[in-house]
C-alpha cells in the first residue's frame, strides 16, 4: 500500500505554499512514496523509555548581556528586497476586497 | 618560480612571509587558472577577482600578518559574503548580495585570506552530486563525465582543479566529506558547534557544520584553526577552547599511531561498499597497523537506522528554515501582477525559485511534522538520534577513533542516480551517523579504485578533533596524495 496519495501530496504543497503543476505532482508522489517507505524504518526501534534528541549540544537558553551595537542601516536591510516603498517592504494584497 | 597553484597552503603562506612571492601574485596565479580551466570544472558560480586581488594587496603592504595570511580560498556559495552574490546555488537567491558577512568569512578576512569567489553545490547543500545546482553540475576534474560529489562540489573540485589552495564547505550529512573522498582531497566536519552557523543559509540548523577543505591534512588543520572557535551570534557554539588541531597533524605526519585504537564499524563492513572501495579501506587500514595502530571491531547496532532518521530530520528542519523565502524580504518575487494575494504571490514564488530536490524535501518535512504522524516520523527519528549517540559513546570506551570508507562508491556518472533520489541518499550511508551524534569527522584519499580517488573517514568523539587529524596524517604519510590527470 502507498504511504502518500497524490491528493496528499498536492495537500502538503499547499501547506508548504508551493504551487506545484500536474506534472510534478505525478512525479512527486511515486518519488515520496518510496522516500517514506525507506524511512519508516525508524519505526522498527521500540523505543519508548528512550529520550528524543533534538540538538547534540546540551544546551537550552544561551544568554548574553544585554549590549546595544549597531544593527544593520534600513537601506542595507532593504538593499536584496523584491519590492520596497518609503523604507518598508512592499508586499501584495493581503486582505482579500470582498472581505 | 614553480607553479604557485600546485603548491600547498603551508608552502605558500611560509612564501609570502618571507616575502619570496607576494599574495597578490598567488592570487593572480590562482584567478588565471581559474579564467583557463572552470569553463570546463564549473567549480565557481562567483570570481571575486578585484576583491581577492584587494584583499592580496593589503597583505602585501604589511597590514595583515597570520599563519595563511595571502592564502586564497574559495568559499561555498551558501555562505555569506558581504556585498559578494550568494546564491545557495538556488534561483530563489538569483543576484541576492548579502548585507553581511558570515563569522567564518569574517574571520578569513582578518587572517588575510583573499577570497576568490563562490563554489557551486547542490541547491540549499541538499544533495551528493551537484547535480541539484540551479546552476548546471560541477565536473570532476578526475574524469568530468562524473560527480564531484555533494553539496559541496564546488569547493572539493577547486581544490583538485588547482583553482584554490583552500576552501571552505558546510556538512549537514556528508557534505564536506563525500566530495572530498570522490576528488582526491581532504574535508573535515569539525564538532557540531566547534564552528560558528552565523551566516550560513539554513537547511538543517541541528547538523549544519561549517568546514575547511584542502589538499593536504595540514593544510585543513590549518584552515580549521583561523575558523574554528567560539561566537556569541550562533546560540549552539560551544564557548570552550578550540583543540589543537594543527599540532596533532604535525604529530600524524611522524607516522608513529603506537596506542592508537581505531575501530571498525562491523554494522558498515560488506554492507553497500563497491569492491574497489572495501579494497582500498582493507588496505589502508594494514598500512595503519604498520604505524603502530590497533584494529578493534566495535558494534553500532542502531546505525542501519542513521539514514532514515536523517532523511526525517533535515527535511523537517528544512521545511520550517525555507519558510523564510517567501518573495518579500530578498530574492525572487513572481506572479506579482497587482491582482493576485500574497499567498498566491508567495507559493508562485517557491514554485518558480525552487528545484525538484529542494522541493520534495520540503514536502517530506511538512509530511514528518504534521499533526498525527509527528510521533511516528519525526519524533522517532529524534529517538534514533539518541540510539546512535549512545552507539558512539560506547564505541568511544574501547577505541580513540571510529574508521569507514568516507562513502560506499566513487565518483558516479552524471544521472545515474537522479531518477531514484533514494539511490543517491546511499552516498552518505557512512558520513550521516556523525552528524546525528554532532562529533567531528574527517575524509582523507586512501587510494584508487579503477582510477577514481577513495575516501577514508576517521570519526572522533566530540570535541576531539585533534584526534582525526593525526590518524588522517598518519595515513597521508603512508599512502601518499593523489594528483588527477591534467586537465
Amino acid at each position: 500500500m502507498a504511504a502518500i496519495s497524490r491528493e496528499e501530496v498536492a495537500h502538503l504543497a499547499r501547506l508548504s505554499r508551493l504551487a506545484v503543476t500536474e506534472e510534478e505532482l505525478d512525479r512527486f508522489a511515486g518519488q515520496l512514496d518510496v522516500i517514506l517507505q525507506s524511512v519508516a524504518r525508524v519505526g522498527e526501534v521500540a523505543a519508548e523509555d528512550i529520550p528524543p534528541t533534538s540538538h547534540s549540544v546540551p544546551l537550552t537558553n544561551v544568554y548574553r548581556e544585554d549590549v546595544p551595537t549597531t544593527s544593520l542601516t534600513q537601506d542595507a536591510a532593504l538593499s536584496g528586497a523584491p519590492d520596497a516603498y518609503e523604507g518598508r517592504f512592499r508586499v501584495p494584497r493581503i486582505l482579500d476586497e470582498e472581505d | 618560480m614553480s607553479d604557485l597553484t600546485r603548491l600547498s597552503a603551508a608552502d605558500l603562506a611560509s612564501l609570502i612571509a618571507k616575502r619570496e612571492v607576494s599574495a597578490v601574485e598567488v592570487a593572480t596565479a590562482h584567478l588565471d587558472r581559474i579564467a583557463a580551466v572552470d569553463d570546463r570544472v564549473h567549480a565557481f558560480l562567483h570570481v571575486d577577482r578585484a576583491g581577492a586581488l584587494e584583499a592580496a594587496a593589503a597583505v602585501d603592504r604589511g597590514e595583515i600578518t597570520g599563519p595563511l595570511a595571502g592564502v586564497p580560498i574559495a568559499v561555498k556559495d551558501v555562505v555569506t559574503t558581504k556585498g559578494v552574490p550568494t546564491t545557495a546555488a538556488s534561483k530563489i537567491l538569483e543576484g541576492w548580495k548579502p548585507p553581511y558577512d558570515a563569522t567564518i568569512v569574517e574571520r578569513l578576512k582578518k587572517a588575510g585570506m583573499p577570497i576568490l569567489g563562490k563554489t557551486n553545490m547542490d541547491e540549499f547543500a541538499m544533495g551528493s552530486s551537484t547535480e541539484y545546482s540551479a546552476y548546471g553540475p560541477t565536473n570532476n576534474p578526475w574524469d568530468l563525465g562524473r560527480i564531484p560529489g555533494g553539496s559541496g562540489g564546488g569547493s572539493a573540485a577547486a581544490l583538485a582543479a588547482y583553482e584554490a589552495p583552500l576552501a571552505i564547505g558546510t556538512d549537514t550529512g556528508g557534505s564536506i566529506r563525500q566530495p572530498g573522498a570522490v576528488t582526491g582531497t581532504v574535508g573535515a566536519k569539525p564538532t557540531y558547534g566547534g564552528t560558528s552557523r552565523y551566516g550560513l543559509i539554513a537547511f538543517s540548523s541541528s547538523l549544519d557544520t561549517p568546514g575547511p577543505c584542502a589538499r593536504t591534512v595540514e593544510d585543513t588543520a590549518l584552515l580549521h584553526a583561523v575558523i574554528a572557535g567560539h561566537d556569541p551570534r550562533d546560540s549552539t557554539s560551544i564557548d570552550k577552547p578550540v583543540p589543537d588541531v594543527v599540532r596533532a597533524a604535525q604529530l600524524g605526519k611522524s607516522g608513529d599511531l603506537s596506542g592508537v585504537k581505531l575501530g571498525v564499524v562491523k554494522e558498515f563492513s560488506g554492507d553497500g561498499s563497491e569492491p574497489g572501495v572495501a579494497a582500498a579501506f582493507k588496505d589502508s587500514l594494514e598500512a595503519l597497523v604498520k604505524l603502530g595502530a590497533e584494529v578493534v571491531e566495535v558494534s553500532c547496532p542502531h546505525f542501519e537506522y542513521a539514514l532514515p532518521a536523517y532523511y526525517l530530520i533535515a527535511p523537517s528542519e528544512c521545511s520550517s528554515n525555507l519558510a523564510r523565502f517567501d518573495g518579500v524580504r530578498y530574492g525572487l518575487r513572481a506572479g506579482d501582477d497587482g491582482n493576485r494575494s500574497l499567498e498566491e504571490v508567495m507559493s508562485l514564488t517557491r514554485e518558480a525559485g525552487f528545484g525538484p530536490e529542494v522541493k520534495r524535501r520540503i514536502i517530506i518535512g511538512t509530511y514528518a511534522l504534521s499533526s498525527g504522524y509527528y510521533d511516528a516520523y519525526y519524533g522517532q527519528a529524534q529517538k534514533v538520534r539518541t540510539l546512535i549517540t549512545r552507539d558512539f559513546q560506547s564505541a568511544f570506551e574501547k577505541v580513540d577513533v571510529l574508521v569507514s570508507p568516507t562513502t560506499p562508491f566513487v565518483a558516479f556518472p552524471f544521472g545515474s542516480r537522479t531518477s531514484d533520489p533514494y539511490q543517491m541518499y546511499l552516498a552518505d550511508l557512512f558520513t550521516i551517523p556523525t552528524n546525528l551524534y554532532g562529533g567531528p569527522a574527517i575524509s582523507v584519499p586512501c587510494g584508487l579504485s579503477e582510477g577514481l580517488p577513495v575516501g577514508f573517514q576517521i570519526m572522533a568523539p566530540t570535541l576531539a578533533d585533534d584526534r582525526m587529524y593525526r590518524v588522517a596524517a598518519a595515513l597521508e604519510s603512508a599512502v601518499g596524495t593523489f594528483t588527477p590527470p591534467a586537465l
